[in-house]
């Protein structure tokens, strides 16, 4: 379990990281926190040419608050938003959420883009970025781009982001009233089976749930009766395309989609 | 030859002796500031190799050719061997039973499980060899795989071995009692079927092994952290050519736990012993993390038909069982011993005269078993505790009511099963009726009761166990018949080695052949010995490595079966009592009084009546040294004293295969209560209280320590770990995100009691305490599980969504326009079965043509380099595939199949590659369309195997989705566009991943 052989560029200047990325492209991968990449770097699953470390530029490294959203920078670790003493008002969800993402050790180690870029169809960052509509902010030598969270994620551990791109930041949008977030895992900092979070919009909700599709699924739900509702939640449930794998079957997770869904659209509507 | 133990009294200071006390573990200095001593910080020889292995990817398969001349040029690389230079080098492992079949450590030929080492490669480092093992191309013909054990009896099966029958390596049956009469003569026939699955124990630090090989003499020297039984020395002189002088083999100071599973490291030995002889260098070699839940050694997994003649009070009168074991690929010494470890004790804990039993050991397309804490025991209780509660419920009857109905009578022990084993102390009813009253069983029921009034789910659970500690040396020679046992000679026994030294200047040192896995017998063997001297523990060395060029050892030698605290711990007793004896008629001489009135105490030893009267012990101990001619007549030395002790009871089997097949027998009541969650159905246990009677307690807090690893590892095997394998028998979980392992917070503090009846069969009365939780957790837990939810068959582990169906019934049907979505897999299944469809604008004729085109296919094959033609329907192909970061190179085929121009074809494929393989078919129809254009569509059902399935197990169903979708989203595009109206934004994503790579 040793890594193939790569070069490894500690970055001192974002320039640098852009230019390195224009060259090389899909043969450089970025490294911050290393809590996805470097396992799959030691079972060789990934074999780089290059690895640039950004967690040298403290222009990455801010978490800002604009107009009342919040924008994380690609150098943030999960900790460090976790700890941000404005988190709770700016963003509940991601302080509900947040916690659940691996254990102390990883998240004092991986950071907020990291989770987003690895896109991993249970993790609950890009589940967060979704809920809330976010945005991921793209940057490469030529110009700067910002796409939505539902055009960013594309599959499983696939997005739109071109391979000359930085993920330079994320931002999620000012706070949107009420929200609620739960996690089914088998231990605690698992990989959810199903991690679903509800933010209430003007007409009703908005459920997404992760770790049962390919990636992060949003919908919308008007206020409804508890027998439509359910319907609803068992229509939503059935396309989310379900699978099996050693830890849950796909029944299983659509009984949670349908349970934890209505018990968090009771809570958000209440 | 059991001595007689002796009469010399000895006090510490305080006058209350050490043994017993929880003092501080002299271990835990060292290990809790980072000075542990594990076989990865002992240096090695400058010049050392480092050695990686190539592993098979494939769960049953032939192989048709390993090329290694890439992996031999590339950089540091000093050899490549594989299965042919293994062969050449060593002699085949010896198999547990009589039958003509080989058992190698690398595969010869043949892979049968995933994981199987192929080939070995040495190199400057471990960096360059896997390097290089990326380097190795092996072929490979795909043979069936079977996985099950109740479908490797089969005649259809798969066979692994030719020289078993089919794939039964042993099938004996026995019959104790008048089986047959209990039955017709009983009230009621009781059964239960069970499938008890693969877990592990997974100690954090996997395996190591140092080799050296010295031509001059002959000899290897091997570090390994083996733990024992040191009778695999015998099969590894054996496998490597020499004679056992010639094969030292030694053990690091300290280990990183190993739970029985170290055992599994001899195999290693012997392929890096060759690769030092092969190279004439020393080689070392760590085991990786995925190396080790793929491909060290599991317990087994084992399929039990089990039934009971119960009279109509819910007695017990006879037992029919029928084991059928598997022990994965080939049988490896010590197997199958953990099929007959519990012979002796098939009856549990219970008064049953008369069994029947059939033991099968058969062989699947798995990673091969060995020791793993519980040995045997989990398997066994969990069908006859499982029977129990069944009994209850069947019958109506109270569940302790059947429980102390049954247990063996406190009058009746020594007490000999009916197999065989001698039960040799206790009090189960005592035992239960304390644990009911200071568990508190009474307020369980009632919060109970409270939480189902609530319409909450709770159960609770009750199991009793015998726990069988010091193996006796014979038990595995049950699977032998009588007439082949007469044939080989009789073995029994269980000899337990012990040395006590003490230097010129009187200080006292401890050596035993034990190899503690960190449980502490360097402070229990002070604590016993300096009872003896009457001195304090921190005056006592102990040193547990093993040297087998040095020491005393036998080949019951090592740390397994529970015999540390009373067989090992009890022969160091007697080793310092023979010195003992000695220093006190040394010092009776000089004392001027007699031997009885001496006494050892703080230090001094002394007369009893005029404590004044005395001699410091360093000196008197000394004088063998320092004026041996000052010694009295006949008196002997006081240096070095070894004893070899083994228990008269522990003989062979008899000609009617009774065998006592363990010394020590303590007794485990257990209950629990646990609640299901309603939604997630979760298992939490509210409480669990776990009785033990191990006899005299050395160490309580250790004893305690015990109980409680057990128990965490037991809500593992109940709740958490399987080591699961597809029907293809590709290995599901080979990394801890999804071999879950309990941590701190999922693992509650059990309440623990005691009572102690002393064994009259060991020289300090303790009794083994290591393995029982393993034994009667699981079964504990799932007998709540099963009380709360008013399920009949339970599986382990009680994963929540296996309850999904036992507590909801069936599913919410999916709205009509969604139906096909519910279809339900079978269990194992990794078939990735869909279909989509795609719109070209060509025609299906122009689209016919394409797919019989290599350049064509050359372009739509996702990241392919290039295809070559075998012939018209054949391609071969070489691709590069990725998901997100993960990509591999793969070697692919394409066949076309059943041809029905231009309307259908079948397409199917594999490719096979460093991170594993993959294989599909899909059936393609064309149907034109009004506009000119065509629609293809395509069925198609594929599978992944290899290292890809054993860590990315989550993702791969829908890498394989992703996958399929972009060759048919590519073939559209190279027909001229159109859409697949499936994933409309693949052509954005393809581009993204494999433009440019073309």
């Amino acid at each position: 379990m040793k890594p193939a052989a790569f070069d490894y560029i500690r970055a001192e200047h974002l320039d640098e990281v852009l230019d390195v990325l224009r060259r090389e492209g899909g043969d450089a991968r970025i490294i911050a926190g290393g809590q996805s990449l470097m396992p799959m770097l030691n079972m060789r699953l990934a074999k780089p040419k290059t690895l640039i470390d950004i967690m040298r530029l403290p222009q990455l490294a801010r978490i800002e608050r604009n107009g009342g959203g919040v924008t994380v920078g690609a150098g943030v670790r999960q900790e460090s938003l976790l700890a941000w003493s404005e988190l709770a008002d700016a963003l509940p969800l991601a302080a509900l959420a947040l916690p659940w993402t691996g254990q102390v050790q990883t998240r004092s180690r991986g950071t907020v883009c990291g989770s987003i870029a690895h896109a991993d169809p249970s993790a609950e960052l890009p589940l967060v970025l979704c809920a809330l509509g976010g945005e991921v902010h793209l940057r490469s030598a030529k110009k700067r781009r910002r796409v939505s969270a539902k055009e960013f994620f594309a599959g499983m551990m696939a997005t739109n982001r071109a391979d000359d791109e930085l993920i330079e930041a994320v931002s999620f949008p000012a706070n949107q009233g009420r929200c609620a977030f739960r996690e089914v895992a088998r231990r605690h900092g698992d990989f959810a089976i199903v991690a679903c979070a509800a933010v209430a919009t003007k007409d009703g909700v908005r459920l997404a749930v992760g770790g049962v599709a390919d990636m992060p699924t949003t919908r919308e739900f008007p206020r409804l009766e508890t027998s439509a509702r359910d319907d609803a939640l068992n229509s939503f449930a059935y396309e989310l395309n379900a699978r099996d794998d050693v830890h849950a079957t796909a029944r299983y997770r659509r009984d949670l989609v349908r349970m934890i869904g209505a018990e968090l659209m009771r809570e958000v509507l209440s | 030859m059991a001595e007689a133990t002796g009469s010399v009294t000895a006090q510490s200071g305080s006058g209350l002796p050490w043994v017993g006390r929880s003092i501080a573990r002299v271990e835990d200095s060292s290990l809790l500031t980072g000075r542990g001593r594990f076989i990865d910080d002992v240096g090695v020889h400058p010049g050392t190799l480092h050695a990686a292995f190539l592993r098979s990817p494939h769960a049953h398969a032939d192989i048709v050719s390993i090329d290694v001349s890439q992996a031999m040029k590339a950089r540091g690389v000093a050899a490549v061997l594989h299965g042919e230079d293994i062969k050449a080098l060593t002699s085949s492992l010896v198999v547990g039973v009589k039958a003509p079949v080989e058992c190698w450590p690398m595969a010869v030929g043949r892979v049968r499980y995933v994981g199987e080492p192929v080939a070995i490669v040495v190199a400057t480092d471990r960096y360059l060899a896997e390097d290089a093992v990326d380097l190795i191309d092996v072929r490979y013909q795909v043979r069936p795989a079977v996985v099950d054990p109740r479908a490797a009896l089969s005649p259809e099966a798969p066979v692994l071995h030719d020289g078993f029958g089919g794939n039964v390596a042993s099938d004996r049956s026995f019959r104790y009692g008048d089986p047959e009469s209990a039955f017709a003569a009983a009230a009621h026939r009781i059964s239960i079927d069970i499938s008890y699955p693969r877990n592990s124990c997974t100690p954090i630090e996997t395996y190591g092994v140092v080799a050296g090989y010295d031509p001059g003499e002959d000899v290897y020297d091997v570090l390994a952290n083996f733990q024992g039984p040191f009778s695999i020395h015998a099969v590894l002189s054996r496998a490597l050519k020499v004679p056992g002088n010639r094969l030292r083999l030694r053990t690091p100071p300290d280990s990183g736990g190993s739970f029985g599973v170290k055992q599994g490291v001899f195999p290693y030995i012997v392929l890096i012993a060759a690769a030092a002889r092969a190279t004439g260098r020393p080689v070392k070699w760590t085991e990786d993390r995925l190396e080790h839940l793929t491909a060290s050694v599991s317990a087994t997994n084992r399929a039990i038909s089990l039934a009971a003649a119960v009279a109509e009070d819910g007695r017990i009168l006879a037992l029919d069982w029928d084991q059928v074991e598997d022990c994965g690929a080939h049988l490896r010494a010590p197997e199958p011993a953990t099929l007959y470890r519990m012979h002796g004790n098939l009856s549990g804990a219970y008064d049953i005269r008369h069994m029947k039993i059939r033991n099968r050991v058969v062989v699947t397309n798995k990673t091969p078993t060995g020791l793993n804490r519980g040995f045997g025991g989990p398997q066994v209780y969990f069908a006859l505790e499982r029977l129990v509660q069944r009994i209850e419920l069947e019958l109506n009857l109270d569940p302790l009511e059947v429980i102390t109905r049954n247990l063996v009578p406190a009058d009746a022990f020594p007490y000999r099963t009916a197999s065989g084993a001698l039960l040799d102390s206790g009090d189960y009813q005592e035992a239960v009726r304390r644990a009911v009253q200071e568990g508190q069983l009474a307020e369980l029921k009632a919060r109970r009761d409270e939480a189902r009034a609530q319409g909450r789910l709770y159960g609770i659970g009750y199991t009793a166990v015998v726990e069988p500690s010091v193996s006796n040396m014979g038990y595995i020679t049950t699977v032998l018949t009588p007439a082949e046992r007469r044939k080989a000679g009789p073995k029994n026994g269980a000899q337990a080695t012990a040395t006590v030294s003490i230097d010129p200047v009187g200080s006292v040192s401890v050596h035993v052949a034990s190899v503690p896995q960190g449980q502490g017998h360097r402070t229990v063997l002070s604590q016993v010995v300096a009872d003896v001297f009457g001195l304090k523990p921190s005056d006592i060395r102990v040193n547990t490595e093993i040297d087998t060029a040095k020491d005393a050892w036998s080949i019951a030698s090592g740390n397994y079966a529970s015999r540390f605290a009373p067989a090992v711990a009890g022969t160091a007793k007697l080793a310092a009592q023979r010195i003992a004896e000695r220093l006190a008629r040394i010092a009776a001489s000089q004392l001027n009084t007699d031997v009885d009135d001496i006494v050892f105490v703080g230090g001094q030893i002394g007369s009893k009546r005029n404590p004044d009267n005395k001699v410091s012990f360093s000196r008197l101990a000394g004088l063998s040294h320092w004026s041996p001619a000052a010694l009295p007549d006949g008196v002997g030395q006081t240096i070095r004293e070894t004893v070899f002790w083994t228990p008269p009871e522990l003989t062979a089997p008899d000609e009617d295969d009774h065998i006592n097949s363990s010394l020590c027998h303590g007794f485990i009541f257990d209950f629990c209560g646990v609640e299901i969650d309603r939604t997630t159905l979760e298992t939490r246990i509210d409480r669990y209280v776990t009785m033990h009677d191990c006899g005299t307690i050395l160490h309580p807090a250790m004893v305690d320590g015990q109980v409680r690893g057990g128990f965490a590892q037991a809500v593992g095997a109940a709740l958490y770990e399987e080591y699961a394998y597809a029907e293809d028998g590709s290995f599901l979980n080979g990394t801890l995100a999804d071999y879950l392992l309990p941590t701190a917070a999922e693992v509650p503090d059990p309440i623990i009691l005691h009572m102690e009846t002393p064994s009259p069969f060991t020289p300090l009365g303790a009794k083994g305490v290591g393995e029982g939780n393993c034994m009667s957790t699981p079964v504990c837990i799932a007998n709540a599980v099963a009380d709360a939810i008013g399920a009949r068959d339970l599986v382990l582990p009680l994963v929540p969504a296996k309850l999904a169906a036992l507590v909801r019934g069936d599913e919410p049907a999916p709205p009509v326009h969604q139906a096909s979505q519910a279809d339900p897999k079978r269990r194992g299944d990794r078939k990735l079965r869909g279909e989509g469809r795609a719109s070209v604008k060509a025609s299906a004729q122009q689209v016919w043509a394409m797919l019989l085109d290599p350049d064509t296919l050359a372009a739509v094959i996702p990241g392919c380099h290039g295809v070559e033609k075998i012939s018209d329907t054949h391609f071969r192909a070489d691709v590069t595939i990725g998901i997100g970061p993960v990509k591999g190179r793969y070697r692919a085929e394409v066949k076309l199949s059943d041809l029905d121009p231009p309307h259908a074809v079948t397409l199917a494929g594999n490719a096979e590659g460093a991170l594993g393989f993959g294989h599909g078919e899909g059936r393609i129809t064309l149907r034109p369309e009004p506009n000119g254009g065509t629609t293809i569509h395509y069925l198609y059902e594929a599978g992944i195997g290899g290292k890809v399935a054993s860590i990315g197990g989550r993702l791969l169903d829908g890498a394989a989705k992703v996958i399929i979708g972009q060759f048919f989203a590519s073939l559209a595009r190279q027909a001229g566009g159109g859409s697949s109206s499936a994933r409309p934004s693949l052509f954005a994503r393809l581009r993204q991943w494999f433009g440019g790579q073309r």
